[in-house]
């Protein structure tokens, strides 16, 4: 099939502002639009510039804008998005050129919510025991490989980047339900800020941006819901 | 010569579960630092799946002899078995240390790390498959990472993120820093450093079907064998038996080890003809020959090359029966589709996106694909690199993970070993580069000159006014690659290879590039990592023409047995200026075992 993707360009050294630019490739409605893109950028124009590594949807490095909707290119085939796709930078970050934007707010937020496993107790010999049901209270937002996509779909993160934003909530989520860790109560206070969850306004965004699936909305309201029981 | 300078204790060059490990440890002790082309969570440790492998016992009886003796089988009897050996005894200790920094293992209903069966790792009395890999769902990898990197920032680990490494500082015979490329800017920085790790993984983009990432293009070992530095076993490259067909994705060993089978386009399961006693489960390169086989007789799927891979619970519970597959509780194996949901969630995500097929309903269309380097950069058991087939070392250079060659994988790496290996050999060279590094003051580099060769090596892409593409140089030598340098290979074709390659290699130095720019110029990093593929490529080509002899994932149509008297040695190849390979020899460190047949 023959596709046309319109892609906004902007190359820092050479544009004041970023301009729409059209490229029409021959490609199997199988293929993804990475594939397209790399295609453009190896037989076309090599400026074009994104991110990408494994190309199958676990690296998070592709996040982009495609038709209007954030998803990673790696992730989308053309028989789903059509042979006319635009593809745009994810919003509210920087753009650094093209496609690619400075993550470096995103993992601000990240680092901020204390994303590690916290336990000062000395470790047994073994591992430590946890039940499958406990287990289970935290696997999906495991799941999340920081791509940033939820977080880049959320008006209210576009609104006030101040907002921790979702992905950073779900990383947090991640070791409030986990059973063997101590640090919940540090996390809560942290997420309980004017600038924590309560800036979510549950639109829902998030979770139809997550390539990973993660029910994104309700991990956060899990997190509010701690928050005040834990206030109680 | 404008730069930017560094100086660290430690460098460690690459994010993944080896270099993160590295950091950790290394981090603890001495100032750290990672440079990395990526966001350290999106290295390819993240892409593996089914597990990490530990003699646990979690579930029945296991030791960690007997994992050492199915790496050193695995291996076909090529892995130094001093390092297997270390490797697997380490391996339940420091599985337990990811459990303790929170890795969230999948749990036994006694509430331990869950453990299931993978390809070649067996009871050694029973010879039936055990169950060592130790998984987190079918994202075992991803989470390693996440954790590792978790950890790394509660520690407060030094990271230059997005920095590509262009050189390594070699002076008087000592490793002494690294040159690198601030993507973001175009600038270049000196990192001046007592001790430097590579950690920079693999080099699958040298073939066409791989389960890589596109940025796996064997930076590490390119600089390194540029310095006249050997690579060990290069012609030993694993492919996995089962890469999505057309993609090359990863479908894990996992599908197989919860009861997945493989069946041809006559709807026969044809494992059990080529490994009777664990049929599927025989170690990669022997189930990836066995379809390539398959394919050959015209027993493809429609006559194509691809097979199935079945774990819908109709065939695999059928098979359950006839092979009388049993739990350690003496209860017949069974499944069901929220079973295979659960534990391959991933890849029945995979399977729906990328072919549009349900594999709890339908069979997973499958072929071999290019996954992982057994050979690379030869090192000691501490993670020092090795100079020569002496084992002298080079003073201040490090490497481990898969652009190491320790070698604990020899001719052919166990599922869930490579988790295993960047853990265990992160963690080692971590706590020797500290140690090492506190008896050892900065030596003196020349900056100025190490930052004008490799702004040479830029300007030579930015400035050349050649004719020749990346698009054009790359998809030959995956060509090449691909059909001479596979599964399968013969004296002509490979010779054919050599040639064709030294080709490229000369048009090569005609590429010309569009992007001439400062800012995130990505067109020239992989205008410069093709030129790393192609010596990568010319030196696996040249290491397995001269390899007269099959042995576990080098596999010769005109020399199909195992020669244990003239080839039970490693090959250290050695790549000159001009382009030349001289190939020399270094002996397999044998402890207690014997090289037998191998027969699953």
């Amino acid at each position: 099939m023959q596709v046309t993707l319109k892609i906004q360009r902007f190359n820092p050294e050479k544009d004041s502002a970023p301009y729409w630019k059209e490229y029409t490739i021959e490609a199997e409605p199988t293929d993804r639009v990475l594939d397209g893109l790399l295609k453009i950028k190896l037989e076309q124009d090599g400026t074009l510039t994104m991110r990408s590594s494994c190309a199958h949807g676990i690296c998070g490095s592709d996040a982009m804008r495609i038709n209007g909707v954030n998803r990673l290119a790696c992730k989308s085939l053309f028989q789903e998005v059509g042979n006319n796709v635009t593809v745009e930078p994810i919003a509210g970050l920087p753009v650094i050129k093209d496609l690619v934007v400075d993550m470096e707010p995103f993992m601000e937020h990240y680092r901020s919510v204390l994303p590690f496993f916290i336990n000062d107790d000395p470790p047994p010999e073994k591992e430590r025991l946890q039940s499958e049901e406990d287990r289970l209270k935290f696997e999906e937002t495991t799941k999340c490989i920081l791509c940033g996509c939820c977080t880049t779909s959320c008006p209210t993160f576009w609104a006030t980047d101040a907002y921790v934003g979702p992905a950073a909530i779900v990383q947090a989520h991640r070791f409030i339900f986990d059973s063997r860790d101590q640090g919940s109560a540090q996390r809560l206070e942290i997420l309980a800020d004017p600038d924590g969850v309560w800036r979510c306004r549950t639109i829902f965004n998030c979770t139809n941006a997550c390539p990973r699936e993660i029910k994104v909305t309700e991990a956060i309201a899990e997190v509010k819901k701690e928050i005040l029981f834990s206030k109680l | 010569m404008q730069y930017h300078y560094h100086k660290h204790d430690v460098i460690i060059v690459g994010a993944g579960g080896a270099g993160l490990m590295a950091a950790l440890y290394a981090g603890k002790e001495v100032d750290t630092a990672v440079i990395s082309k990526l966001y350290p969570t999106r290295s390819h440790t993240g892409a593996a799946q089914g597990g990490i492998g530990a003699a646990l016992a979690n579930l029945e009886e296991d030791h960690w002899e007997w994992h050492a003796y199915d790496t050193i089988k695995g291996a076909d009897f090529i892995g130094d078995q001093d390092a297997i050996e270390f490797m697997c005894k380490d391996a339940p200790n420091v599985v337990f240390e990811l459990e303790h920094m929170g890795l969230p293992f999948d749990r036994t209903p006694e509430g331990k790390i869950s453990q299931r069966r993978f390809g070649g790792h067996t009871n050694n009395e029973t010879k039936q498959a055990v169950m060592r890999a130790c998984n987190s769902a079918d994202r075992t990898g991803h989470m390693i990472l996440q954790t590792l990197y978790q950890q790394c920032i509660k520690h407060n680990v030094n990271f230059y993120d997005e920095y590509q490494m262009l050189d390594l500082i070699i002076e008087d015979g000592e490793a002494r820093g690294v040159v690198a490329y601030e993507i973001d800017t175009g600038e270049l920085h000196v990192f001046h450093a007592k001790a430097i790790m590579l950690a920079t993984g693999g080099w699958g983009r040298v073939w066409n079907i791989t389960s890589n990432a596109l940025t796996l293009t064997g930076d590490g070992p390119a600089i390194v064998a540029r310095h006249g530095l050997p690579l060990e076993d290069m012609e030993f490259f694993q492919f996995h038996p089962t890469g999505l067909f057309k993609l090359g994705i990863l479908i894990t060993e996992a599908v197989r080890g919860e009861g997945g089978v493989l069946i041809n386009g006559k709807g026969e399961r044809f494992m059990p003809k080529y490994a009777p006693t664990v049929k599927e489960l025989a170690s990669r390169d022997v189930v990836s020959r066995a379809i390539y086989l398959e394919v050959l007789e015209g027993n493809g799927i429609d006559g194509k090359d691809y097979v199935y891979l079945d774990i819908t619970p109709k065939t695999v519970n059928h098979y359950f029966e006839v092979d009388n597959s049993r739990l350690p509780n003496g209860e017949l194996r069974h499944i069901d589709e929220d079973y295979v949901r659960a534990k391959l969630e991933d890849i029945t995500d995979f399977c729906k996106t990328y072919v549009g097929v349900d594999p709890t309903k339908e069979p997973i269309p499958v072929q071999p694909t290019a996954h992982y380097a057994m050979g690379g950069i030869p090192t000691d058991n501490d993670t020092r690199v090795i100079a020569n087939e002496n084992k002298d070392p080079i003073p201040g250079l490090y490497a481990a993970g898969e652009c190491a060659c320790v070698s604990v994988h020899g001719g052919n790496r166990l599922g869930t070993n490579s988790l295993l290996d960047i853990v265990v050999f992160g963690r080692r060279g971590g706590k020797v580069m500290a140690e090492e590094v506190k008896q050892k003051d900065f030596k003196p580099i020349d900056a100025e000159s190490a930052v004008a060769k490799v702004q040479a090596e830029l300007d030579a892409i930015l400035n050349n006014q050649g004719t020749e593409t990346i698009a054009a140089i790359q998809q030959e030598m995956k060509n090449i690659m691909s059909k001479d340098v596979g599964v399968f290979r013969v004296e002509e074709g490979m010779a054919e290879a050599v040639k064709k390659l030294r080709e490229l290699r000369e048009r090569y130095k005609h590429i010309h590039i569009d992007d001439k720019g400062k800012r995130f110029n990505t067109n020239l990093m992989e205008a410069w990592q093709l030129g790393n593929l192609l010596d990568i490529a010319l030196i696996t080509a040249e290491s397995a023409l001269a390899r007269k002899e099959s042995r576990g994932a080098h596999a010769r149509d005109d020399f199909k047995e195992r020669d244990d008297e003239n080839w039970m040695k490693h090959t250290m190849a050695y790549l000159d200026a001009d382009g030349n390979v001289t190939l020399k020899y270094k002996p397999v460190v044998v402890t207690k075992y014997q090289p037998v047949k191998r027969v699953y």
